[in-house]
């Protein structure tokens, strides 16, 4: 670096310095510590709360990568992934039958090895449906833990013997949950749990035994990503990696909800910060226009002016980001604090990456926004300083400039990671701004004709509010925005949570009773509302298999994703219906009528989950394999389900009609209060052929994620109202200098103390109007469109939307801009006017 | 023998209006030596203002050229024009232009930091205590009176030592009283420092101290005289 560059450099500094000594940056440096604390605490704490999630939710998987095969897998791949850090445990499961007496029964038998579950807790009781426990133990050596079913069927007792193989095992516990039970029914005879240890003893398996073998492995996400890359190429086709989000689909409805609101909190603040950063660079610009003029009339070359201007949006951002981060780390570290009794343990630390993305958002953020206008300086007129008027470069606040517009898009992409949305947003933002803006110029120039109706302070204030023109405009569109995200706040916290929580009800079903056969359905049903449980509907349900689309063999067919290979290629359960299910909605074609003919021909309704992976569309025919028996049938319609309600839902459902002759069993969900259980031990005894799944725990899985995502994002729209506040404090601020100069003006020329008070007063409260009547109107469309496209949740427009908007704007506008600009009355007249 | 200093050579300024084509300044010229003291005078709008930016090479005549130092203004670009002014040229202005975020001290240091001075604090001390300010190094400018600004402006005008000051209506601002002392002080600090001065004003009496008088009326030199003081 040349010694001239070192002297600009130097010049720079200390000029920033004596800046900020004297209060020049507070407004600029403050917004960009606000938008990058805001930003980082966000991230920081979604992150951990996002991991907090994502680890309860590989409780489903019992791990965070499982892996799966109907042959033995190789057990050089625990090896590999100890060495890598990551924690292994083994499982092998298969069907057979176990001895109590002359009894027997059909089970599951899971053979695990230490360390099971490497994710959640197996939960225990002493007696069966008895109140359960959680334990980090597996049954002792010659021991087993079995499901209450178990003992209820072979009239068991605790500390009996179960012969299994070759081998007898001392029932220990009644075993009422494990974590990677599902929600699905591929498991339907019930459970006996023994160490790994023990399984070679009962001499059940065998080469060519039809057994499933898992391992198991849990770790941080990268070494599990890692591990994940190095096992891809080395398993063969058989075998099934299942990792997060590959699970339940219950699950992952809520968890996708979650992450929406988290997303849209904090997409909230990054725009709502870009607005105070943007508003403040302008006015530490304007405010330099004349110090470029004076130093270049002392001889600065135009070079100097930029570099100076440049090294000082650089200091500035880089202290700003480091104020932003380390404000940022400790809100987060005081939010998680606030909500730590939400989460069943510690929060998993936070990484370090958000805090680069506050640097490079200050950094970005500050050149995206001060850099236009700064280019603008370089080419002052040294004239200025002679004359005023020469030359002042218009800075055009909605111009905006290119380089901001990348930023945020980046910002955006890096929050989101969905183009569409993006773009979305993107469109919406700068539709929301041009109508923002039309809309306030109108309703600015209806408040300047309106001040001839008023009189006193409202005369004035309103004088001010139309003399000020596209400045007002400015004012109410920055003020309209903050608004609009805090009523947002409003609308999604009252009544988008509220939705989101009723769409899992307290009494949600809870157990799920399947294989009925046709003869039971009666007698149990009557049973079971004798015992004062509610039945609502009852499904028919068949085992099938899809066997062509359009006349084409899924076996020709090529599947983009494993999960479109999965739905074509395994079986699945049939239902049909009269009338379309509670929790779906038809999205492609039309539900059937409910009274057909009865040779009219067979339609299906397709799941979208299905039809996207397999790849149908309305009208195609589809042929499916019932029990040996082809059966053709016409995709009358696509459905969007809802999966997360607990109630019996089906990926594929016929019209009725079809497949009355091959229904071979029945199933129900119903929900039981917790003393209700106790009449399921007799109901199985008196069905035998009935399975009874409790669901219980994966539900209060569901709901804890649903009310602890739903307090966080709380939490974090604090900082976006932080932001918002900002963007009212920069909006204030903008003008302060002309409200300072007018009242010493007034006070000169008479005024009272008071009199200048109430006249700012007034404006503020009429800016804030104007700001409120857009801001409710705007959050009320916001709230409808992200209910509709983004939380899938009904909306209800809330008058009191616009009775909040009116008297908050006025509130908090009135009182904000007061408060920030009550010092310009008690600055003597005279100082300002020398000033 | 004297030294040309500064020289304006026929020099017009014209301006585009909707009413068409404007003459500020039409064909003006006169020499200008070493240490000499000069006040331009006229009327409102007879183009002194312009004719000073022109001179101290804020702007470019659109016809004519403006020598300083014997180099033509018109040849430079925009920043050999600046390279020149921080060489030679010094400024009051009627409105101070003191930087508001800067302390008294600040404010005379910085013409000397811009050129990269290693001792400019020191050597705007002695600029600021030259001028009777000392005491008020620390204040801002917000803090001091109109002619305690105004002489903070003659200490950061002086201090680089130039040789041509430009002085655009410098007691324009101030009271009778403190702009007779502003005065005072101006032209005293001028004969010390052996300075060219070029004092635009309306102020007939103190036009008079100058040694020589260039008067304007509608953008032509109407009157070159010397004056008592000369």
């Amino acid at each position: 670096m040349s010694s001239r560059s070192r002297h600009w450099l130097r010049f720079a500094t200390r000029h920033l310095w004596r800046d900020w000594r004297a209060g020049e940056l507070a407004v600029l440096a403050g917004a960009l510590v606000v938008a990058v604390a805001a930003l980082t605490a966000v991230a920081f704490f979604t992150s951990r709360v996002s991991r907090a999630v994502e680890l309860q939710a590989a409780e489903l998987l019992a791990a965070d990568l499982r892996v799966e095969s109907p042959r033995p897998l190789s057990p050089e791949w625990p090896v590999a992934a100890q060495q890598r850090g990551l924690h292994t445990a083994s499982l092998t499961t298969f069907a057979t039958a176990v001895f109590h007496g002359d009894d027997n029964l059909l089970v599951t038998l899971r053979a695990a090895s230490a360390g099971y579950p490497l994710r959640g807790q197996l939960r225990i009781a002493s007696e069966p449906y008895g109140t359960a426990h959680g334990t980090t133990g597996l049954p002792q050596a010659g021991e087993a833990w079995v499901e209450s079913r178990v003992l209820a069927r072979l009239g068991l007792r605790v500390g009996d013997t179960l012969q299994v193989g070759a081998s007898a095992f001392r029932v220990s516990a009644v075993l009422d949950y494990r974590p990677d039970q599902g929600a699905a029914f591929a498991d339907l005879a019930p459970t006996v749990l023994l160490p790994a240890a023990d399984l070679a003893g009962t001499q059940l398996l065998r080469n060519g035994s039809r057994a499933s073998f898992v391992q198991l492995y849990a770790g941080n996400p990268s070494q599990v990503a890692a591990f994940r890359a190095w096992l891809e190429p080395r398993k063969t086709a058989a075998v099934r990696l299942v990792a997060l989000g590959e699970s339940s689909e219950q699950l992952q409805g809520s968890l996708d909800r979650a992450q929406r609101f988290l997303s849209l909190a904090a997409l909230a603040t990054v725009l709502l910060c870009a607005v105070a950063v943007a508003m403040a660079a302008r006015r530490y610009t304007a405010r330099h226009l004349d110090l470029a003029a004076l130093m270049k009339c002392m001889g600065a070359p135009q070079r100097f002016v930029l570099l100076t201007g440049l090294w000082q949006l650089g200091l500035i951002a880089l202290a700003g980001a480091v104020a932003g981060v380390l404000a940022g780390y400790l809100a987060q570290a005081v939010l998680a604090w606030f909500l730590r009794d939400l989460f069943a343990g510690p929060l998993p630390a936070p990484t370090w990456g958000p805090a680069w993305i506050g640097f490079g958002t200050a950094m970005a953020m500050l050149l995206g926004f001060a850099l236009p206008p700064l280019l603008q300086l370089r080419a002052v007129p040294v004239l200025r300083v002679l004359r005023q008027d020469v030359g002042a470069p218009t800075l055009r606040f909605f111009t905006a400039p290119l380089f901001a517009v990348g930023v945020l898009a980046a910002l955006l992409w890096w929050m989101l990671q969905d183009a569409k949305l993006v773009g979305g947003v993107f469109v919406g933002l700068g539709l929301l701004l041009g109508v923002l803006w039309l809309a306030g110029l109108g309703l600015v120039r209806v408040a300047a004709l309106a001040r001839r109706g008023t009189g006193g302070a409202w005369r004035y204030g309103l004088a001010n509010v139309g003399r000020r023109g596209s400045g007002s405009v400015v004012q109410v569109v920055a003020f309209g925005l903050g608004l609009t995200v805090l009523l947002l706040l409003a609308v999604v916290q009252n009544d988008l949570l509220r939705e989101w929580r009723a769409s899992l009800p307290a009494n949600a079903p809870n157990h799920f009773l399947i294989n009925i056969s046709p003869n039971d359905v009666a007698p149990l049903t009557a049973d079971l509302r004798a015992g004062g449980v509610q039945v609502d509907q009852v499904f028919p349900w068949v085992r099938a298999r899809l066997v062509a689309v359009n006349d084409k063999p899924v076996t020709d067919m090529k599947f983009s994703t494993d999960r479109g290979k999965g739905f074509a290629e395994r079986e699945q359960n049939l239902s049909w219906s009269a009338d379309l299910p509670r929790d779906n909605t038809v999205v492609a074609g039309e539900w059937w009528p409910t009274q057909r003919p009865v040779d009219a021909p067979v339609l299906v309704s397709i799941a979208t989950e299905f039809a996207d992976g397999v790849g149908i569309q309305v009208g195609d025919r589809l042929v499916f394999d019932v029990a040996g028996e082809p059966v053709a049938a016409q995709v009358a319609n696509l459905r969007k389900v809802q999966w997360d309600s607990f109630r019996p839902n089906f990926f594929v459902l016929v019209s009725p009609g079809a497949l009355e002759g091959a229904a071979g069993t029945y199933m129900t969900s119903v929900h039981l209060e917790p003393e209700q259980r106790r009449m399921l031990a007799p109901l199985v005894r008196r069905f035998p052929g009935v399975s009874v799944f409790d669901v219980d725990a994966i539900l209060v899985q569901v709901r804890q994620v649903a009310d602890r995502a739903s307090r966080a994002v709380q939490g974090v729209f604090l900082f976006t109202l932080a932001a918002g506040v900002m963007v009212l404090a920069a909006a204030v601020q903008s003008t302060r200098d002309e409200r300072r100069f007018e009242s010493a003006m007034l006070r000169t020329l008479g005024a009272s103390r008071a009199v200048v008070l109430q006249g700012l007063l007034a404006e503020f409260v009429a800016l804030g109007l104007l700001a409120g009547v857009l801001a409710s109107t705007a959050a009320a469309l916001a709230g409808w469109y992200a209910a509709r496209n983004w939380f899938n949740l009904a909306y209800h427009f809330n008058a009191w939307l616009w009775v909040a908007g009116l008297s908050g704007g006025a509130l908090v506008v009135g009182l904000a801009g007061w408060l920030a600009t009550r010092s310009v009355v008690n600055t003597s007249p005279l100082v300002t006017l020398r000033g | 023998m004297t030294t040309t200093v500064l020289e304006a050579r026929e020099v017009t300024q014209q301006v585009s209006s909707p009413e068409g084509t404007l003459t500020i300044l039409d064909h003006v010229g006169f020499q200008l030596s070493a240490g000499e003291t000069v006040a331009i005078v006229g009327a409102s709008g007879a183009g002194k203002s312009t004719l000073l930016g022109l001179l101290a090479g804020l702007d470019v005549p659109t016809q004519g050229a403006v020598l300083l130092g014997g180099q033509s203004l018109s040849a430079l670009d925009e920043d050999g024009r600046a390279a020149l002014r921080a060489d030679r040229v010094g400024f009051v202005f009627q409105s101070f232009h003191l930087v508001p975020a800067l302390t008294a001290l600040e404010n005379v240091m910085l013409p000397l930091e811009l050129r990269g001075d290693s001792a400019a604090r020191a050597v705007a001390a002695e600029a600021l205590a030259r001028v009777g300010l000392a005491e008020r190094a620390a204040h801002y400018p917000r803090q001091l009176s109109g002619g305690e600004q105004q002489r903070v402006a003659l200490a950061r005008a002086f201090v680089t030592r130039p040789q041509v000051l430009f002085a655009d209506e410098p007691t324009g601002n101030l009271d009778a009283a403190t702009g007779l002392r502003v005065v005072d002080l101006l032209f005293a600090l001028n004969r010390e420092a052996g300075t060219t001065l070029v004092l635009v004003t309306h102020d007939r009496t103190l036009a008079a101290r100058c040694g020589r008088v260039l008067e304007l009326a509608a953008g032509k030199l109407v009157a070159d005289t010397l004056t008592a003081a000369a």
